[in-house]
């Protein structure tokens, strides 16, 4: 994420004529208007859409055969344990 | 000799499967008669996650009483659930042998997420991790 900031809006290095003090030369206008330009792309960079819908975790991965059948018995005890409510 | 051997194990196969229906017929006794109810007309069913469901629109005191005994089932589950095991991974498993021993005409959820109604000489649609037969 911190790369894509530093690197996402990087231009190439160029040459700048040299220019009289008080002057707003031209080409920099131009790279204002350009960088201005590129900012709603540079946040597209770094900004990460949250979907409509909940997100839903799926526990369901971490329950494996083994699992199960090693829980089997212990799981049917406390099925007969607590009949009333099974 | 032998015959002794042979009747004494046969007593005891039948003194274990008497002990066995007897249990069966035990936890249904065991069940609030709404509770009972609620499974045998469908209105109520197992899910697979081990906890139980309300079937269609079900009345407000239905859902409460479906509330009340999840809550239980956590508790149990909870008090339950081996050293090393999750609850989520112990309720599946209770919910596999939930669903295993329903009764026909009960309801319970298949692995596409569809209620079925249990049906006699069949067995029920399960998670294909879940056990052949769970022990009773």
């Amino acid at each position: 994420m911190t790369t894509a900031k530093l690197t996402c809006g990087a231009q190439r290095g160029h040459k700048v004529p040299m220019q009289e003090p008080w002057m707003i030369p031209m080409r920099t206008v131009r790279t204002m208007l350009v960088a201005m330009a590129g900012l709603p792309m540079l946040t597209g960079c770094v900004t990460v859409n949250a979907p409509a819908e909940p997100i839903v975790i799926e526990l369901n991965i971490n329950i494996t055969q083994e699992v199960i059948y090693r829980l089997a018995e212990d799981a049917g005890n406390t099925i007969d344990d607590n009949a009333g409510i099974f | 000799m032998m015959t002794i051997k042979t009747t004494f194990l046969a007593a005891l196969a039948v003194a274990a499967l008497s002990t066995g229906l007897a249990g069966a017929a035990m936890a249904q006794q065991q069940r609030d008669p709404a509770y009972a109810a609620a499974r045998a007309n469908g209105t109520v069913g197992e899910r697979m996650n081990g906890y139980l469901a309300v079937v269609g629109e079900g009345s407000a005191e239905l859902q409460r009483m479906v509330a009340d005994l999840n809550n239980s089932r956590r508790r149990a589950y909870t008090g339950d659930t081996p050293e090393g095991a999750t609850l989520e991974q112990y309720a599946f498993t209770a919910g596999c042998i939930a669903i295993w021993r329903t009764e026909p005409g009960e309801k319970y959820q298949a692995p596409d997420g569809s209620w079925q109604t249990r049906v006699a000489g069949q067995p029920p649609m399960r998670d294909a991790r879940c056990p052949p037969a769970p022990a009773r």
